[in-house]
């Protein structure tokens, strides 16, 4: 009784629909992606903006305002804002969140401007290959960063550890 | 065996000093006039016209003006000059808006006055570009009444309200002012485009429409409504003065609510 009916998609008109084979080819579009990635990737992007608002104008308070301010801020300053595991987790949620948005931000750009498919495919390469480098990196930091290495049995030199 | 026919006199004799037509103030403009013709070279050239115009005169008259007057061999598309149709949308002084609605006194007659074909779409001559992308845009959101349930014997009841909920969108005369305006369109011609998510939009919210979802689903697309990157072009560009961008935030809410 009811009839299907069947969206007309660009890639698979030709079948002698309306409009079939007039469109000029660089116009036309693939079958349709299936998924929900460009959505979740559209409202990480809203969510994380808001919790990072939170997270940066924090760091910022706390660093550079509370106490002594910006004098305060060196090495041992940062030893000790890491062994609190409060700012380790302040500190990777920023990490991880700063880094998928920008990077996130990013690709929306390249998807936008690359012209050649080669071109966007290359860039983004290199845009995903940076990203992993960089969390990866920055997370270990955060969960390894020991101010007082000891290689050898020696202390290496800092001066901010108390004398063995 | 007929003569001319003498133009019957009027019937209210006008005193001289009231003046006719010749009463509105005419002044010079300067056209620059984007030609394109492929059968003689393949670069587009800017031409320009000198022209004496009126008050009242349009830039579609200024163009009929050229085509009529100077020079036959300029195309431009346009069908009723009112506003209605949507086939003149061109780029006057680097805006997207409808020739036969935008006024020459209301723009600066200074300066030459640039007419170009709308931005992102296959010029084929002069003015007149290659619609056909746009339009499949617009077809592939099925924009027509889908309703699964039983036909009634009358007109199908909708109240105020349901009917208001989509009026903004309905407004829509796919002139593609606000698609060739839209600069992810311009990129590579794959996002659908504002016009095909406006249209959708006025069936998504149609209370008598069953097919939203299907519609949803369609623009959810990585060339969906997600590539939309809000710039406002779209609305700054509808000669109706639709809601554009706020009609496409609303789709995207929709899709959202319905997957979360």
């Amino acid at each position: 009784m009811s009839t299907d009916i069947q969206n007309p998609r660009s890639g698979q008109n030709s079948s002698g629909k309306i409009g079939s084979g007039k469109i000029a080819p660089q116009y036309r579009r693939g079958t349709g992606s299936k998924g929900n990635f460009e959505m979740f990737a559209w409202l990480f992007m809203r969510l994380s903006g808001v919790v990072l608002v939170v997270l940066i104008f924090g760091h910022l308070f706390v660093n550079l305002l509370v106490g002594e301010g910006i004098h305060a801020i060196d090495f041992g300053f940062v030893a000790g804002k890491w062994a609190d595991p409060f700012w380790q987790f302040w500190d990777l949620a920023m990490l991880w969140l700063a880094m998928l948005h920008g990077t996130n931000g990013v690709r929306t750009i390249i998807n936008d401007y690359a012209e050649k498919d080669a071109t966007r495919f290359w860039l983004k390469v290199v845009l995903y290959a940076a990203s992993f480098v960089i969390i990866v990196l920055g997370t270990l930091v955060i969960f390894t960063f020991n101010p007082c290495p000891v290689v050898n049995g020696v202390q290496l030199p800092g001066g901010f550890c108390p004398a063995p | 065996m007929s003569a001319e026919l003498a133009e019957p006199a009027s019937k209210i004799e006008l005193p001289a000093h009231i003046g006719g037509g010749g009463e509105i103030p005419t002044f010079n403009i300067t056209l620059r006039v984007r030609r394109y013709n492929p059968e003689i070279s393949e670069e587009p050239v800017w031409e320009d016209h000198q022209l004496t115009m009126y008050g009242t005169d349009r830039v579609l008259d200024a163009l009929h003006k050229i085509k009529w007057e100077i020079d036959g061999s300029l195309s431009f598309r346009r069908s009723c000059a009112h506003g209605v149709c949507g086939s003149d949308a061109m780029r006057i002084n680097g805006r997207n808006r409808l020739a036969c609605k935008t006024l020459l006194k209301d723009l600066d007659t200074s300066k030459p006055i640039t007419v170009e074909p709308i931005k992102g779409l296959p010029v084929e001559k002069d003015l007149i570009v290659d619609m056909e992308p746009f339009f499949q845009s617009f077809r592939e959101v099925m924009p027509f009444l889908i309703n699964k349930g039983h036909e009634p014997t009358k007109e199908r009841l909708q109240s105020v309200e349901d009917r208001e909920r989509f009026d903004d969108t309905t407004k829509c005369i796919l002139c593609a002012a606000c698609t060739s305006s839209c600069p992810v369109f311009w990129t590579d011609g794959q996002y659908f485009g504002p016009a095909a998510i406006v249209n959708a939009h006025r069936f998504i919210f149609d209370s008598r429409d069953d097919a939203g979802d299907m519609r949803l689903e369609i623009l959810n697309d990585k060339e969906g409504v997600w590539r939309c990157r809000t710039t406002f072009n779209c609305s700054e560009a509808c000669p109706r003065g639709i809601q554009v961008t706020q009609a496409i935030a609303e789709v995207k809410q929709a899709i959202l609510a319905r997957k979360i």
